[in-house]
Order: C-alpha cells, then structure tokens, then sequence
C-alpha cells in the first residue's frame, strides 16, 4: 500500500503540490490523471524518490520512505518513462537483466528471467535477446521496457506516460496488453497519462489532478456518474459516459413516470388510459406500486367479450431489469426476447420506470446526435 | 623528376637519424597525451558532478590554450629548465583541454531520458557513471584525444627548440642552414606521422562507439 500524507512540493517559490493525501491500495491499477502541469508526474516520482517532497510524508506498507535507502527502494520497484529510457549500448537481454545484475543475481537466473519476461510480453526470445533496442520498433522497444520493470518481480511498478509516444494503434495493442499482464500479475500499478480512454481503459481507480491537488479520486464509473467537480466533469468529457455504453444504466434513459394501471380497471378504462396517453400498453401495479405485470392493446381487444377486468387478462410473467443495470444488458435482453418494451424495478418489485424502443432511440438520439 | 629524385635521395641518405628523430617525436607526442588522458577524462568527469568547477577547468584550459606555444615553452624553462621535460609538460598542457572539453560535453549530452531510467532503477551515481553514461559519451571522448593527438604531433617540433630532439630538430636545421632538402626531410615525416595517428584513433573511435549506436 502506498499512503501520500499531507505532501507538499515546491520548486523554488512555487508549490506544485498543495498537500495531497492518497492511498492506493495493494494489486490496484491507479492512474494519475490531469492536464500538464498538474502535478500528477510529480507525484510519481516522489515514490521512488527521484523528486523529495518538501514536506509531508510518503508511506509504503507504512514505512516512510524519506528514512529508507532511495537505492534499494528503487530497486524493489519498476519504473517505466515515456522516452522508454532503453539503454542503446547494451542488448534487448542486457537491458532487462540489469537490474538482476545489480542484484548480483547468477548469470543464469539472469538469462531465464529474462527469457520469461520475453516470452511474458510477447517476444520470442531466441529472435530478440541479443538484438539492440534500436533495431526495434517504438511499440517492441517500450515492451522491453515494460519487460525490464518487471525483471525482479518487484510489488510496485511506476509507468510515467509510458504509452503517449507511441501511435495510436500500438498504444491500444500495449495497452490492452498491459491490461492482461495485470490481470495475471496483479501488481501495484501507478500510472501517469494525460489520456483520458487510457485512464478509463486501464485504472481501477482514477486520481484527477489539477494545480497539485487532487479533485476526485474514484473507480471510472463513478467519475463517470457522479463527476464531483465541474472541472472533473469538463475533463472527463461531458459526452464521454455515452462512448462507454457499459457505463450508461438503466436509470439514465428509462421513462420515470410510465403509464400504468391497477388490476381492478375494466378494459374500457384501460384502452381510455392508453389512448389518453398516447401508449399501446400497461404496467399492472398493485396498491403498493409493486409490478405485477403488464398488459397490452393487443391484449385486451382479444379478450374485449370475454373479460371484463384487467386482473382477469395480464400477463403475469414480466422481464425485467433494476434501475443500476447497464443499457448493454437491456439491449441484449430486448433483442433476445423479441419485446419492445422492458419495466425497471427496484429490488423490492416497486415499480421505477419504462424502457420502450422508442424511448430508447429518442435518448440515445439526444446524447449522439444532439 | 628529377628534383624529387634528388630530396629522396637525401632523405634516404639519412634515413637513420630521420628514423631516431621520428622515435623521439613518438615518445614525446605518446607521454605526454597519456598523461593528458590520464588527467583530462578524470577531470571532465569531477565537472560534470561539481558544476561549480566546469566553468574555472574550461576556463582555465581555455586560457592555457590561448596562449602561444613559444611563450609557453619560454614560461617553462626557469622552473623545468630545458630538455624533454618542459616540452612534454607543453604538450600536454595543450592536449589537455579537447579532452577536458569533450569528456564533459559527451557526459553532459547523454540523454536525460538515460540518466533517469537508471537512476529509477535504482544505480548508484557509479553504477550510472560506469555503466551507462561513460559507455555512452565513450565516442565523443574519443574525438577529443584524436584532436588533442593531432595537434600534439605538430606542437612537439617545437620540442627541438628546447633541445627535447624529434623531427622538429632537423626542421630548424635545415631553416639555420637555409637548406630546403633538409626541412623537408623532418616536415614530411611530422606530417606523415600526424595523418597516421589522426587515421589510428580514427579507427579506434569507431572501435569504441558501443554496437548499438553504430547505424
């Protein structure tokens, strides 16, 4: 766990950091996001002491780290830089088996982790290890990077911007490589970018930054959602939770207040109501507003001689969804069952809305073309 | 043709003094650049950890170098008196700046990116030093003993004048007794001479630029 307590940088006169507190816990992919001057590299780097914080204190697994030898703190974590920091003078195996070599590590633990880690990011081993880092591309070299970071399994890895000189294509290819690599290895991740889809793709959590201080701190969704900041919201991208439809829930496009009506109405009044307003069919609530079922024009002018009431023709037997589940599900649920309309209820059955196909293309309507 | 017949024969003639001449000249040239590498890289190196110095060293090797050799040699006989040993201390006096000079500005221009990545990985600063920065500003180095070599050649047929023997002394003969041959026969060997080192150490530049770097 890496804890920020009160910790201030100044350069000079100016403070870059006014006092921030973070705690990242153990295993968790964070990202340090912001616009450039924001203090987000700064705070990075005052985790493996390449800055000192001017006051305040820093914390691993609750030891200080301003007390402990910055040479062995570095060298129990990774750190991987936008430039990739590759050393050109020595092989794609000498690279990454130099920190094991300062290690003092025997040459052939050396040389089989370094094969593992080729292999780990994707490298054939046998083609790269005595290559030299310029007769690789951007993307090949900055795996080697990533490679050379993990070369002493360390608990923490630092990742500076490490992706934003790359072209975009690679970028993704590294980052949904990065992704998986996490998802096996499950380190420490502290990542710096200023790219607002890298952040979401890849952090569990997101650390917005701006003027040294830390604005919201939070898992994608909720940045998303519930932005706490309107500079939060604005660099997020006001449009930005509609490109991400996993994030879009049923709450934000359903119909709040749908038509419905209770089991005791007779269909005269029921095809009333529906006229009235404009719909083909009918929640069936219960005095308590609980769903109990729905039925339809179709419904009724079948049954027009033959029932009287409502109770006596709804359909009992309603799909549903709760108001915090994604419109991906929705959209699968639809098409699957053939239904154009799906009531969203709360835990407890009570009755919380209406997603229609129309009322559904009129909001997605709004959000991507309006 | 027939001229340059004639210079042949004459340098062929006293091909065994031009030789010893040529033997001292090495000598000279050889001592007193060692010394200036021995010195110089160490030294390059202080400045770039104590920014404070490298403007007094540049400076200091700056004014060393504006200084014309003659007078230089004419400052040193009271203290070292006359013979190789002044002469060297001149040679290497004026070798040492190009290596001051590129020892520092190799090491300085090592890319930042470089320094950082290791020093996150967590290198000592000799670690860096050695491992890293060294290795890499190794070519640029390289360029400043090969100028200060070149130079060092010429500059040691001023040695004769002092009595410290090598080419240059059968050049002032030859100019005391106005005979042209004579000239000849100890300039064409110094130069022959400063091509030859200028085209070793070329050689050996490229040697020590690390694989990586070469294109």
């Amino acid at each position: 766990m890496i804890r920020f307590e009160n910790v201030v940088k100044k350069f000079g006169d100016t403070e870059v950091i006014k006092g921030i507190n973070l705690e990242i816990g153990d295993n968790e992919l964070v990202v340090l996001i912001g616009p450039s001057g924001c203090g987000k590299t700064t705070s990075l780097k005052m985790i493996n002491r390449l800055i000192e914080p001017t006051s305040g204190t820093i914390y691993i697994n609750d030891q200080d780290i301003l007390k402990s030898n910055p040479i062995d703190l570095r060298r129990n974590m990774g750190y991987v830089i936008q430039q990739i920091g590759l050393f050109p003078h020595m092989t794609v195996g000498e690279n990454i088996e130099l920190l094991p070599l300062l290690k003092n590590w025997p040459k052939e633990k050396r040389r089989k982790r370094a094969e593992e880690l080729l292999d780990l990011v994707g490298m054939s081993p046998n083609e790269y290890m005595d290559r030299y880092p310029s007769e690789l591309s951007g993307g090949q070299q900055q795996r080697i990077g990533v490679a050379r970071a993990l070369a002493t399994n360390p608990e923490i890895i630092l990742m500076d911007e490490p992706f934003s000189a790359l072209d975009p294509i690679t970028r993704t290819q590294l980052q949904d490589e990065l992704f998986n690599l996490q998802q096996e290895l499950k380190k420490t991740i502290v990542f710096v970018t200023h790219d607002m889809d890298e952040a979401l793709k890849l952090g569990d959590r997101i650390c917005i930054m701006r003027d040294g201080q830390v604005l919201q701190f939070d898992t994608p969704e909720v940045l998303l959602r519930h932005p706490s900041h309107g500079f939060v919201e604005e660099f997020i991208g006001k449009k930005r939770m509609w490109q991400q439809p996993e994030y879009v829930k049923v709450e934000d496009i359903m119909i709040q207040n749908p038509i419905k009506a209770m089991p005791a109405r007779t269909l005269t009044q029921a095809m009333e109501i529906m006229s009235a307003s404009g719909v083909d069919s009918l929640l069936i609530v219960d005095d308590k507003n609980k769903l109990i079922g729905i039925a339809t024009a179709g419904d009724i002018r079948q049954n027009w001689d033959k029932a009287k009431k409502l109770d006596e023709i709804y359909k009992r037997e309603v799909l549903g969804v709760r108001p915090e589940d994604s419109i991906v599900e929705v959209l699968k649920m639809m098409a699957q069952n053939n239904i154009g309309y799906v009531p969203v209820t709360d835990a407890k059955g009570t009755l919380k809305g209406l997603i229609t196909r129309s009322s559904l293309v009129k909001v997605l309507g709004e959000k991507y073309v309006g | 043709m027939a001229v340059i017949n004639e210079y042949l024969r004459f340098m062929m003639d006293r091909s065994d003094q031009i030789l010893a001449l040529t033997g001292e000249h090495i000598y000279l040239t050889f001592i007193a650049v060692v010394i200036a590498i021995a010195i110089g890289v160490p030294l390059g190196i202080l400045i770039t950890r104590v920014k404070k110095l490298s403007g007094f060293v540049i400076g200091l090797a700056n004014a060393v170098q504006a200084m014309p050799s003659l007078a230089m040699l004419g400052f040193l006989i009271p203290f070292l008196g006359i013979g190789s040993k002044p002469s060297i201390v001149m040679i290497f006096l004026y070798s040492l700046l190009p290596i001051i000079k590129n020892t520092y500005i190799g090491l300085t221009n090592v890319d930042k990116s470089m320094i950082e990545s290791g020093k996150g990985m967590g290198m000592t600063d000799g670690q860096l030093m050695r491992m890293v920065q060294f290795p890499l500003a190794l070519p640029v180095i390289m360029a400043g003993v090969r100028i200060s070599a070149v130079t060092a050649v010429g500059l040691t047929t001023l040695a004769a004048l002092i009595g410290a023997g090598g080419l240059g002394q059968m050049i002032y003969r030859g100019i005391s007794m106005v005979n042209n041959k004579m000239i000849i026969s100890g300039a064409i060997p110094a130069m022959i001479l400063a091509l030859l080192v200028d085209f070793i150490l070329g050689i050996t530049e490229k040697a020590v630029t690390p694989k990586g770097l070469k294109k």
